[in-house]
């Protein structure tokens, strides 16, 4: 018996009971969808990183002043004394194995280019910033130590910000306003794109830092030469614990927090704190997999009965085929895959759902979600090896059954 | 390994000196449930030629079902043997039998046996799905069956569209289907109105009029007349073996 002709009797058999048919796949379906839930906040968490290193790169340490607590209560991130020139030059003197560092100090603003204008961030860094955060300019000049040391209204705009500034036109050398004040474009900066969290890096317009703390930010009443946060990238090899450790202790010096006392500052790794942050994610993942692992055994039990009912009501059939010549495999297979096609249409519809509940977290619980191909084919190829395990007994019952007594059935 | 050989020596039919279609030589068949033994059949032999016209007879429990069993291929004596087409069935393995019985056999049966939601074509069809080789032609050949047997016209019909004269006409299309040398019928007008059921032995006569051999299981007289030959069985054995004269009409 050709595949074509038992599938054709397969579904012919799957639409005589629909709605039974579909309800007994209820669990391949639950299993199914929880594996592409699972597969796709997994692979949704692994690219998240692993964009991030290729974004930061592996050894960088970002320093933040942390938020200053008063009787338990917290006054918000950064309450503490900025961070000065003074603590930067100190890690970069002080602290082994520093490659690069740069200080950002940031404020969102309205910049405008003859009729468009567009609402974005600026970052004063300084002249190793691009450097530190593993990134690069496209096309025009990076901003120099002379830049800085002029505070000269240059600026380095991402590719978001040019595109919605000058269009088309390259925008090296023309001149705009950021809160009024005009800057030159000494340079454009390769695309980095987006994070899953929907932030968006080429979104950025990045200018000498002593030209964003006199222009765009203003004097802090007590640290003049304030910095928002500092990068830190360190030589390959390093190890960031130990680096970590000497950031902190060099810190405490240098801004005198007394022994005792919490630090006034944080020293953080992006990489780990992203780790983190997916953790919940992979957490989240194994929880799926024992779902989607318990419903594919439920669902293939639930396929299993359905199957040996389906034998029992079709005894004649199965008669009336071995009567007329079908071979103890052919009907074999057949029930094979009316059980493996039952299971393949739990599967489908269990991708559909799947893909749906992954959008629906995405969205919901903001989490990156990634879909692959191989997610897709994998769910249903579960599937089908839960159709042909739990297909097997009743198939093997109905093969077996003698021509005699199948006929004879009611 | 079991050969099936289609004799091209015996394709005529009537001629006595060739090895008969059918020899059943000693059979018994003994069925043993829980404590108690039943013996259907206690050693039978008979021979039925190509071209014959077979009724076999009998109350129920006189053995004619195990007998039609036996014929078909179905199950296998347990002593004494059953020559088909010169083969020994109860040598043959369940797949080789099933070989056997989509080569050499079509079946109608009282219930007619049709597929459900299946259309006429299809169900005339299905033989051809498990023959070895796969014939080609499959919808070309259903459709000439299905021509023969006066439902040209009705391909795409379902059972539940059609009476039970025209289902059963069906089924006899579906046993024809693999030009098999013998055509077993188990009461096959149990289920039809006496109209229908001469419609359906006008047809069987015609059919066996152009060569094939055919086995009706009955236990009507008016289903027996269009018989040329009555085997009646009684208590496991054969109490009457008639050669009748050329069917009347």
């Amino acid at each position: 018996m050709q595949l074509i002709d038992c599938l054709r009797a397969a579904v012919t058999a799957i639409a005589t009971n629909f709605l039974r048919t579909v309800l007994t796949t209820l669990g391949i379906i639950i299993g199914v969808g929880s594996v592409i839930v699972m597969m796709a906040v997994g692979a949704g968490a692994r690219s998240e990183i692993e964009r991030q290193i290729a974004n930061l790169g592996t050894h960088l340490l970002t320093v933040n002043p942390s938020a200053k607590i008063f009787g338990g209560r917290s006054s918000g991130a950064g309450s503490n004394l900025p961070l000065s020139e003074e603590d930067l030059r100190a890690i970069e003197t002080k602290v082994p194995c520093v490659l690069a560092i740069s200080g950002q100090l940031w404020a969102s603003a309205t910049v405008v280019y003859g009729n468009a204008n567009f609402w974005t961030r600026i970052w004063g860094v300084h002249a190793q910033y691009l450097f530190a955060r593993s990134w690069s300019i496209e096309s025009g000049r990076e901003i120099t130590e002379q830049d800085i040391a002029g505070a000269r209204r240059v600026a380095l705009v991402g590719l978001t910000v040019a595109k919605k500034l000058f269009g088309d036109n390259d925008p090296v050398g023309e001149v705009f306003r950021i809160r009024n004040v005009p800057f030159t474009v000494i340079g454009t900066l390769t695309p980095k794109g987006q994070t899953s969290f929907g932030h968006d890096h080429d979104d950025a317009i990045f200018v000498p830092m002593t030209t964003a703390r006199f222009q765009l930010i203003g004097k802090h009443p007590l640290v003049p030469d304030q910095i928002g946060s500092i990068s830190v990238k360190f030589q390959d090899g390093t190890n960031l614990r130990d680096a970590q450790e000497e950031i902190e202790q060099v810190m405490r010096q240098t801004r005198r927090v007394p022994p005792g006392d919490d630090d006034t500052f944080v020293v953080g790794n992006p990489i780990e704190s992203m780790k983190t942050r997916t953790a919940a994610q992979t957490t989240l993942g194994w929880l799926l997999a024992a779902t989607a692992a318990i419903s594919l055994i439920v669902g293939g039990i639930g396929i299993m009965n359905i199957m040996l009912v389906s034998v029992t009501e079709r005894t004649r059939e199965i008669g009336l085929r071995m009567a007329v010549g079908a071979r103890r495999f052919d009907i074999m297979l057949q029930f094979l895959l009316e059980a493996t096609t039952l299971c393949m249409l739990g599967g489908l519809i269990g991708i559909v759902l799947g893909v749906v509940a992954a959008f629906v977290t995405a969205v919901i619980a903001e989490w990156p979600i990634l879909i692959l191909p191989q997610t897709i084919v994998l769910a249903l190829f579960a599937a089908a090896i839960v159709g042909i395990l739990f297909g097997f007994l009743p198939a093997r019952r109905a093969a077996q059954l003698s021509p005699i007594e199948a006929l004879r059935s009611e | 390994m079991n050969l099936l050989v289609r004799g091209s020596a015996i394709t005529a039919s009537g001629s006595a000196s060739k090895p008969p279609l059918i020899a059943v030589r000693e059979v018994e068949k003994v069925y043993v449930t829980g404590e108690q033994t039943v013996r259907a059949l206690a050693g039978v032999s008979f021979t039925i030629e190509e071209g014959e016209f077979v009724a076999i007879m009998g109350p129920s429990g006189s053995g004619k079902s195990t007998m039609m069993n036996l014929l078909g291929a179905l199950d296998v004596p347990t002593k004494g043997s059953i020559l088909l087409n010169g083969q020994d069935v109860s040598t043959l393995s369940r797949d080789a039998m099933a070989d056997l019985r989509n080569r050499t056999i079509g079946f109608v049966f009282q219930q007619f046996n049709l597929l459900p939601r299946t259309t006429a074509l299809r169900q005339v069809m299905l033989p051809l799905a498990y023959a070895r080789p796969r014939p080609g032609d499959c919808d070309l050949v259903a459709r000439q069956r299905l021509d023969q047997v006066g439902l040209g016209d009705r391909l795409c019909h379902l059972p539940q569209q059609l009476s039970g004269g025209q289902q059963q006409r069906v089924a006899i299309a579906r046993a024809l289907v693999n030009d098999p040398k013998l055509l077993l019928a188990d009461e096959p007008t149990g289920a039809l109105d006496s109209k229908t059921s001469a419609d359906i032995m006008g047809l069987f006569r015609d059919l066996n009029r152009r060569g094939i051999t055919i086995v009706v299981v009955t236990h009507e007289a008016e289903v027996a007349r269009y018989a040329r030959r009555r085997i009646v069985f009684g208590d496991g054995a054969i109490v009457e073996d008639l050669r009748l004269p050329s069917a009347s009409d």
